[in-house]
């Protein structure tokens, strides 16, 4: 899934004015924030190899942008709409399984 | 004990993704798995801060949990609040006898070692049911990288920049969790991002303590040390096997030792990978690396007879 | 429809504090959260003493200053709570900033506050700085002019605070020491009718409520925060008719009637004195004597000054000839106090308008005798008599 295609839902409507806007500065509605999407802050390419990938999940406990798709205990992907190529994952893969590499977007 | 990471991966995300932190950032890692070690409802107040700044920026929240910020000085004070109210809503039967709300402060070294300090021991005096998280990272990196209370002996920040007659902070470090402890309060410990299951018990703890719990927690920051975000577990795991940052916890006033390296690695293994010190490594400035290195032997001798673990 | 005013002998001789205190105890909230100040600090005691005694429902948080005090405060009222707090002076001071955040993350706290002077020097006696410093903080304010007044406006901020229209913090003042220490014949509610008047207090957006979890206090940047600030300038005219409507209401349970402010023998004045709180005795008093001389002198007694209602203030005045508008601060801009300046600017439109001086008067808790009020009618006759208004701006009872 790339961004934009996800439908996260946000009870502010963008850009209202003062008379649509709830008081008080309120977010009525938790983990809006998945509505906007960091991965095109990232020049470095998690690619995962799901071959190599033990789900030992130390990639997931580790990116601080929650963006490893794990699925009933099993990683299955990483999602590219937040994350931010910091390559913490990589590190974080054992080196014996070495499942993520970072690539160069640009290259 | 928290349960087994495929077990906690079942968990929804109390931090969310879409978040504005740097890539590689420390306070997520730290904050996600703060949250993620109690499947009780939470309540969080957060101060001032990268944290704060972050993940709520408006109409965007990255927190799924109950979330307040009023200021930078008094996350513990607001949380305490926050905690008396829910204390007697449960009391006139408002709120259902059985429901457990934990309760969680978050805020930066300056947030906590500096300006929130009074509110935080406040807070800890009064004995709220409540955990106080500091994310350290060793100044004020959300105004730009400023000296505060925590930041590290000889570190290069914008307000104690490394010139050309001074090389960095002349003062050592704040020892925040031996002043909490000296609250008498039930539960301090240290932690640090690179090591999860041990901060996640730490937290469990904490947020499972009955009464006020603290819990500092190495959190770094790469631009403010100035470091290759991926290298930040390794940076970690130096900091605790130098004993730059220690592991431990005070329970019930029982000082505990929860990591022991085996092999002591000299702290210039540290300070070395990062640019925060790239300046003491200059000829001339050994005499500071010894101070430094002779400054966190002693407080690692202080620690290990606290903690009774002089061997 | 008015209810029989009840006789003295139905009052309690009680001083300011302890009315305010008691009506606190029958408002009964959730959460209280205060710290010492005189002279305040017996308001939050005598609070304790019927926490201690099993007669409040409320969670005590003794905080280690007003800034927790008030964030405290925010915290219990975000949570879902109903949440006060108490303070002067210095304490209100250290408040400041987060007063802006109460205002504007609209938690609507209730605050009696008892003036006091603001450092330096040092004085715990009665002026109006510390609030008049606050006035620009999205407060609701209402001045007393005694303990009765003190005890009224406070219960009915509870329902000011918490309308829809308006959730907005409401401070509530009483004059240090002359009202909070002086004791008074003061008609007091049974508590089953503070109860039924206040009603339950239902957040929107509980902290509390983990199963829909809401995001308080978030960042805005130049999308958003002008919309939010926006709304607070709404809620705070809105706060004009709720003031209104509340009032009504509460003359319908007490026999007393309040609005914005209260008008003594002003209809047919040619001269006025505007005042705030309890300086309002002595300047009736001193009209009652002028009148019987044969001058027509009038006063009018502002209670509210956030919302400032500028409108019903001309429309009050602007048959007067000629005003003292008296401030017990100064917000030393060398023109004067901030009643003056406010209540000038809103005559700025008017084709007829009284000339008007501005009085400092009492600062520091410095007595205001009836002599200095007789001299301000006499001023204004004087303005009257030559149509020299002279200094716009004039100390009251200073030494030269």
């Amino acid at each position: 899934m790339s961004a934009g295609e996800k439908v996260i839902t946000n009870p502010v409507k963008a850009n209202a004015g003062w008379k649509e806007l709830p008081i008080g500065g309120i977010i009525p509605q938790g983990g809006t924030a998945r509505g906007f999407f960091t991965g095109g802050w990232r020049s470095l390419t998690p690619v995962w190899d799901a071959e190599k990938c033990i789900s030992c999940l130390q990639c997931w406990i580790f990116c601080p942008d929650m963006a490893i798709q794990v699925e009933g205990g099993k990683m299955v992907g990483i999602d590219l709409d937040y994350c931010k190529g910091c390559g913490i994952c990589a590190a974080a893969c054992p080196p014996r399984t070495a499942a993520i590499k970072m690539v160069n977007e640009g290259a | 004990m928290v349960a087994p990471l495929k077990q906690l991966s079942l968990r929804p995300d109390r931090l969310t993704s879409g978040h504005r932190a740097c890539a590689g950032c420390g306070f997520p890692i730290a904050l996600k798995m703060v949250l993620m070690s109690t499947e009780d409802p939470v309540v969080v107040a957060n101060a001032t801060g990268c944290a704060e700044v972050c993940t709520s920026i408006f109409p965007y929240t990255a927190w799924d949990v109950p979330w307040i910020h009023s200021a930078f000085e008094n996350a513990a004070a607001t949380i305490s609040g926050v905690e008396a109210a829910y204390q007697s809503l449960k009391r006139q039967g408002k709120i259902a006898s059985d429901k457990t709300i934990r309760f969680v402060a978050f805020g930066g070294d300056g947030g906590t070692y500096d300006i929130g300090f009074q509110s935080l021991s406040g807070a800890m005096e009064r004995g709220h049911n409540m955990l106080y998280v500091c994310y350290d990272n060793g100044a004020y990196m959300n105004t730009g990288i400023q000296r505060s209370s925590a930041t590290p002996y000889g570190a290069s920040t914008s307000t104690s920049p490394a010139g050309k007659v001074r090389q960095g902070k002349v003062q050592y470090r704040k020892d925040l969790a031996a002043i909490m402890a000296a609250h008498n309060i039930p539960y301090v410990a240290q932690a640090s991002i690179h090591n999860h299951r041990d901060l996640m018990n730490k937290a469990q703890k904490g947020l499972e303590t009955d009464g006020p719990a603290f819990l500092n927690v190495l959190a770094p920051c790469r631009l403010g040390w100035g470091f290759d975000p991926k290298n930040i577990l390794d940076i970690c795991k130096l900091a605790v096997d130098s004993t730059f940052w220690t592991l431990f916890e005070v329970e019930d006033g029982k000082w505990k030792l929860s990591y022991k390296p085996r092999n002591k690695v000299q702290v210039t293994e540290f300070l070395k990978t990062q640019s925060r010190f790239k300046h003491l490594f200059k000829k001339g400035n050994e005499e500071l690396l010894e101070q430094i290195q002779a400054d966190i032997d002693a407080k690692w001798e202080e620690l290990l007879e606290r903690c009774g673990a002089n061997a | 429809m008015a209810v029989k005013q009840k006789t003295v002998a139905e009052s309690h001789a009680i001083t300011g504090n302890e009315a305010v205190a008691y009506a606190m105890r029958q408002i009964n909230p959730d959460v209280v959260a205060a710290y010492p100040i005189t002279p305040a600090t017996e308001i939050v005691q005598i609070f304790s003493n019927y926490h201690a005694d099993g007669l409040v429902d409320t969670e005590m948080v003794l905080v280690e200053s007003e800034h927790s005090a008030m964030s405290a405060t925010i915290g219990a009222s975000a949570a879902g709570s109903r949440a006060m707090t108490a303070t002067s002076s210095q304490g209100l001071l250290l408040m400041h900033e987060m007063l802006y955040v109460a205002s504007g993350t609209r938690t609507p706290i209730v605050m009696p506050v008892v003036n006091r002077a603001v450092s330096a020097p040092l004085n715990i006696h009665c002026d109006h700085s510390d609030t008049m410093g606050s006035r620009d903080s999205g407060w609701i304010q209402l001045y007393g002019e005694n303990a009765q007044e003190g005890y009224d406006n406070l219960i009915q901020s509870i329902r000011i605070a918490e309308h829809p229209d308006v959730m907005l913090p409401v401070m509530t003042m009483t004059d240090g020491f002359i009202t909070s220490h002086g004791m008074e014949n003061v008609f007091l509610l049974e508590d089953e009718e503070v109860q039924a008047f206040i009603g339950g207090f239902k957040a929107a957006y509980p902290l509390l409520d983990t199963d829909n979890p809401v995001t308080f206090g978030p960042v805005d940047f130049t999308d958003y925060y002008f919309e939010h600030r926006r709304q607070v300038f709404e809620a705070m005219v809105n706060a004009k008719q709720v003031i209104l409507d509340v009032a009504k209401e509460y003359e319908r349970l007490t026999g007393r009637s309040y609005g914005f402010f209260e008008t003594y023998r002003l209809d047919d004045a040619e001269m006025a004195i505007v005042v705030l709180s309890s300086a309002a005795g002595t300047t009736r008093f001193v009209v009652d004597q002028l009148r019987k001389q044969g001058m027509k002198v009038g006063m009018l007694k502002l209670r509210v000054f956030r919302p400032f209602p500028a409108t019903e203030l001309v429309e009050a005045l602007k048959h007067v000839g000629a005003i003292a508008i008296m401030d017990r601060a100064d917000s030393l801009s060398g023109e004067g106090g901030p009643v003056g300046a406010e209540l000038r600017a809103a005559f700025y439109n008017e084709e007829k308008r009284p000339k008007a001086v501005n009085y400092i008067y009492g600062l520091g808790g410095r007595d205001v005798t009836i002599h200095h009020i007789e001299s301000v009618y006499k001023d204004l006759a004087n303005i009257l008599e030559t149509g020299v208004v002279g200094p716009t701006v004039r100390h009251l009872g200073v030494r030269e």
